[in-house]
């Protein structure tokens, strides 16, 4: 236990489930973004998953929609100290767009309309535990949310659900992604309260 | 989008450090800046944030971000933070935390909301209510360093009471050459002020901006929807979307 702040008492929530340490409960969704929301006509959107070898997998904005979906229902903890509980989501499991990928990558770049790039491991995005979504809370996704399409990877910080996803390149080595190279933790996991370089 | 550096970015930053106020201004009704010393900080930048964390006598610990309002000195460190009707942390910090009491402080966090002395670009600085903060500490550094960078700020706040650092703006632009400074008001308008209460809007960012042929960097800071709204008139108006670097408060600062 660090030091006494004189007077203050803080709001426990004893009925709540847990949170990652450091993290309080908000109804609010922030918004947290370095630029302007990017604006993607859904005509020219397309995601690609390139390999290590250079070679490309592509789907255009229909072609995505076209695969089946599913309709996770997660908590999400940002770096910022806030968690949403309960968020639903409808995207395309990563499990389906790698499926019948060759690669013997280990990392994943991820990058989006607009520049932002975020990194993580390639079994981050495996096994369930990765989406890219289109729909929030059975609306269309906003765009300061990340519309028209982001990844959804809420067991990391959401820093790693980067918004206005593009697309991934597969790699050997890890290489970090816009966060990260300003001194954010490589891989951000928030049970283990990873916000920055050094935790 | 450019990847950036932050010299020095591996010292201690994961460090929670337990600091000291040592000094208190009351900037509106709502909002106070709160001088904190603490021991071995080793700098930082104009537009960086730090966690402040708060412990209650049972263990109990609450931790929030907020913008550093004061450019580097020693070890000195100003937060500006807004009572948030009903936050956990805000009002305690506001009304109750005093000159002498401890808190625990890590950063400086982020490296990209950054302005250099040693930039050169005009500055356009847009900040919405409580989102001033970051970018006043850019208009002190400019100040501090002596630097003859152009500085634009359009500042848009509910009423005049609003105004954060009304006083030292009223002298930094008497007196620092090169930096602009207008108001808007969504509210009130202060009798004899020439626009009626508005939000931000084209006119007001092309008349009080920089034209893009410039090639200003524009900072804009303040709650999601002005920073939606003023991202995407300076994106109309033709400024590159990678000149444009935002922070966005959301509603739950607490």
């Amino acid at each position: 236990m660090g030091i006494v702040s004189p007077g203050f008492q803080g709001r426990r929530r004893p009925s709540e489930p847990a949170l990652p340490p450091g993290q309080y409960l908000t109804e609010d969704f922030p918004v947290l973004s370095a630029g302007p929301t990017p604006r993607v006509p859904l005509t020219d959107w397309e995601f690609v998953i390139t390999t290590e070898t250079g070679a490309e997998y592509r789907w255009t904005w229909d072609e995505m929609w076209s695969l089946p979906t599913e309709t996770p229902t997660v908590d999400i903890h940002c770096v910022t100290h806030w968690s949403k509980l309960g968020t639903s989501w409808e995207g395309v499991s990563l499990d389906t767009l790698l499926d019948g990928i060759e690669t013997a990558a280990d990392y994943a770049l991820v990058h989006s309309y607009g520049g932002y790039t975020t990194n993580l491991p390639l079994d981050d995005l495996r096994d369930g535990q990765a989406w890219i979504v289109h729909r929030y809370d059975g609306d269309d996704l906003p765009s300061e949310h990340g519309g028209p399409a982001r990844l959804l990877v809420p067991h990391l910080y959401f820093w790693k659900s980067a918004k206005w996803v593009r697309g991934i390149r597969l790699g050997l080595t890890d290489e970090p992604g816009f966060w990260e190279t300003a001194g954010y933790h490589d891989y951000g996991d928030p049970w283990r309260e990873q916000r920055y370089q050094g935790d | 989008m450019a990847r950036t550096a932050v010299p020095g970015r591996l010292t201690n930053r994961a460090t929670w450090r337990v600091a000291r106020l040592v000094d208190r201004r009351q900037e509106t009704e709502t909002a106070a800046t709160l001088v904190l010393e603490v021991p071995d900080w080793p700098g930082h930048q104009p537009g960086q944030h730090v966690d402040l964390r708060l412990t209650a006598d049972d263990g109990y610990q609450a931790a929030r971000s907020y913008s550093i309002s004061a450019p580097v000195d020693g070890d000195r460190v100003e937060v500006t933070v807004q009572r948030v009707p009903d936050g956990e942390v805000s009002p305690y910090l506001v009304d109750v935390f005093a000159v002498g009491d401890p808190l625990e402080v890590r950063g400086p966090i982020g490296g990209y909301f950054v302005w250099r002395v040693t930039d050169s670009a005009p500055v356009l600085l847009v900040g919405g209510g409580s989102g001033i903060a970051p970018l006043m500490a850019m208009v002190r550094a400019r100040r501090a360093a002596g630097s003859r960078v152009p500085f634009r700020l359009v500042y848009s706040v509910r009423t005049e009471q609003d105004i954060y650092f009304a006083d030292e703006l009223r002298r930094r632009v008497r007196d620092d050459q090169g930096l602009d400074v207008t108001y808007l008001y969504t509210r009130q308008a202060p009798e004899g002020s020439s626009a009626s209460p508005h939000r931000i809007g084209v006119a007001d960012l092309n008349t009080h901006g920089w034209p893009p042929q410039l090639e200003p960097a524009c900072y804009v800071c303040g709650p999601t929807g002005f920073v939606e709204t003023v991202a995407d008139i300076l994106v109309a108006l033709g400024h590159e979307p990678r000149r444009i670097r935002t922070e966005r408060f959301g509603p739950t600062g607490g």
